[in-house]
């Protein structure tokens, strides 16, 4: 008690010097939090472009393509055996090819449960032009491909394919997938539709999985290719991603270094203003001695002093950098208004940056504290 | 009676590789409720022998005995206490700590048992205020105060805890004569009505002439010492 009471008059009576280190601690902080929650923004809107709208765990067969019979029962087991599963979407994919006019154009054409379909490809907030297919023969295509070979809606089109299959299909909608390549060449239908025109009986070709947390899709993945011993091919976005994976933990590594040099610049500078201040107190510490205070109250006097500095400094730091982060959501936009960096709150990581604020200023105060337990008073007294 | 203070064989050397003797073979006891003094010239070991009586510093040599225990073999823990509880100090410099009042300062001896400060304990630091007589500054921070109410504070301090033994070193170095005079009257009239020990260093023979017992130091050793 009394070591905290002095502590906090030390730390009063140097007001200049303890808002000085104040806001040492507090530009850091701010600075380590607001790095911190920028570069899971940018993580989570990068992994969300790259996989946000696609398969994170997709069930096939051996050969590209090929057909499974029993779909529904597979859906129905992993609905029922595994968890953390988010959306799962039965699909039938059909590399083909359409003509029109003169040309050819190789195509992606894919069936869909369309509802179950949409809720990865987001088809009905993709829409751009028509609606989704309803009966039979009728299909949606990205818009690439309408402005590549100037569709519009109610146009026929004719597919084929290598075995020389054919069949004929009507637009009813454009779709935007925002990516190019899915643009360009993926015509979607309900399953029906695609199971008829080349011939397929009720089978599909892959079922394509969301998970909660899609850096569990590894294990997931692993889960579900027990479920079935080895029977389909099980694939993840993590083993098709390495780059991208690489990528994200080089930005870790650089994040995280980072926010440690700044929590050493905030230490060390903490350690020296108390350092400093010590000095400053070794008069009063030696009379305080003399006086009966023991060395461990003499030691807990500088320790309580980093204690207060860290969480004054964590809470204002903390409180800087959200609102630095919040500014920074606001005033750094795209030209539609969406934030730049969609950031979001991580509680986890804001407290945690104020504990370390708390601890890294209460070990800083370590060294100063020891001095201060070690003064004799005799120094003191002796030098006057 | 038994002795409040008793040194035996006390020598002090300072320095490991240049070695200086200051204090030599020293002797000596106090009575209980006795007022003292220390005299002798600048360099005579005065301070060094107050300090040592005051477990500031320990003696090269030697036991230090306060009421019957030997300090030399105490804790530094246990030390602190004992000079908590048991001694008070007045220095030259009066050492007040800036960072609280007149009041504060008075009260650190008790506030640093972590009791607690009592309405018993602050009724009689504002006694002992009233009777060093700085009421009137009572809330005033160290840096506030002239010289002399400094040192009226430092000695209210010393009291604070009611000790046995009171150590003072040169108290009123840096005072005028008149203020000099006031505190010495002071410390008399606090020696007689609390019967708490006085060892006082002073350079002033007039004053060292009024106490109990006068000890004059020269070269690290007891040249004199008389008893009225
Ligand atoms: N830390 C030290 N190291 C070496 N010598 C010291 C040390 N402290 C004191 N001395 C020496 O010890 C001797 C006694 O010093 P002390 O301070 O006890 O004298 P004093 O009688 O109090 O003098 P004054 O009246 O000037 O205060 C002096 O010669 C001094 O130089
Ligand atoms: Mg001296």
């Amino acid at each position: 008690m009394f070591s905290l009471k002095t502590a906090w008059r030390f730390l009063r009576s140097g007001k200049g010097q303890t808002i000085l280190i104040l806001a040492g601690i507090a530009i850091g902080i701010s600075v380590q939090v607001f790095i911190g929650l920028l570069i899971q923004g940018l993580q989570t809107t990068l992994i969300d472009t790259t996989i946000g709208s696609n398969s994170q765990v997709t069930v096939g067969t051996e050969e590209n393509y090929g057909e499974i019979e029993d779909w529904e029962n597979i859906v129905h087991r992993i609905n029922q055996n595994v968890d953390g599963i988010r959306f799962i979407s039965p699909t039938l994919t059909l590399p083909s090819f359409i003509s029109i006019d003169d040309e050819t154009e190789s195509t992606l054409f894919r069936g869909f449960d369309l509802e179950r379909g949409s809720e990865i490809y987001k088809f009905d907030q993709n829409l751009v032009e028509g609606s989704l297919p309803e009966e039979k023969g009728e299909v949606i295509v990205g818009i690439g491909m309408r402005d590549n070979l100037g569709l519009i809606l109610g146009d026929s089109l004719n597919l084929f394919n290598f075995q020389g299959q054919s069949g004929d299909v009507t637009v009813v909608g454009f779709v935007d997938f925002k990516i190019t390549m899915l643009n360009d060449s993926w015509i979607i239908s309900n399953l029906p539709t695609a199971q008829e025109v080349f011939d397929r009986n009720d089978t599909v070709t892959a079922i394509e999985i969301q998970v909660e947390r899609v850096f569990d899709a590894d294990l997931i993945g692993e889960e579900i290719d027990l479920l079935f011993g080895g029977n389909y091919v099980v694939t993840n976005w993590k083993e098709e991603n390495q780059e991208l994976l690489s990528g994200l933990r080089g930005q870790d590594i650089s994040s995280i270094m980072i926010q440690v040099f700044v929590v050493i610049a905030v230490v060390l500078g903490i350690a020296s203003v108390l350092a400093i201040s010590v000095i400053q107190r070794s008069k009063q510490i030696g009379i305080l001695k003399a006086m009966g205070v023991n060395d461990g109250m003499a030691r807990n006097i500088f320790l309580y002093q980093g204690l207060i500095l860290g969480l004054l400094g964590g809470i204002l730091g903390v409180s800087l950098g959200l609102t630095i982060t919040y500014l920074f959501t606001l005033f750094a936009t795209n030209p539609d208004g969406s934030p730049v960096v969609a950031i979001s709150m991580n509680y986890q990581f804001v407290i945690l940056s104020f504990v370390i604020a708390v601890v890294a200023s209460t070990s800083a105060a370590l060294i100063p504290a020891r001095r201060s337990s070690r003064l004799e008073p005799i120094e003191v007294i002796r030098n006057g | 009676m038994d002795k409040i203070l008793t040194l035996k064989n006390i020598n002090k050397v300072y320095g490991t590789k240049i070695k200086t003797q200051v204090l030599f073979d020293l002797n000596l006891s106090f009575e209980p409720g006795s007022f003292n003094s220390i005299i002798g010239q600048s360099g005579s070991g005065k301070s060094t022998l107050l300090n040592i009586m005051g477990t500031l510093d320990r003696p090269t040599e030697g036991i230090v005995e306060i009421m019957g225990k030997n300090t030399v073999e105490m804790s530094k823990r246990d030390l602190a206490e004992l000079r908590n509880k048991s001694l008070g100090f007045v220095f030259q410099f009066h050492y007040l700590l800036p960072e609280f009042t007149a009041m504060e300062n008075i009260l650190l001896p008790v506030m640093m048992q972590n009791k607690g400060v009592s309405q018993e304990v602050k009724k009689r630091a504002e006694e002992l205020m009233e009777i060093v007589g700085i009421e009137k500054v009572k809330n005033n921070k160290a840096n506030d105060m002239s010289g002399g109410q400094q040192q009226r504070t430092a000695i209210a301090r010393a009291l604070m805890n009611r000790p046995k033994l009171i150590l003072a070193d040169e108290p009123t170095g840096n005072l005028d004569s008149e203020a000099t005079d006031n505190i010495y009257q002071l410390l008399k009239e606090i020696n007689e009505k609390y019967r708490s020990t006085f060892i006082v260093i002073t350079h002033d023979k007039k004053i060292a002439e009024r106490t109990d017992r006068v000890i004059e130091l020269r070269d690290g050793k007891i040249h004199l010492d008389l008893l009225r």
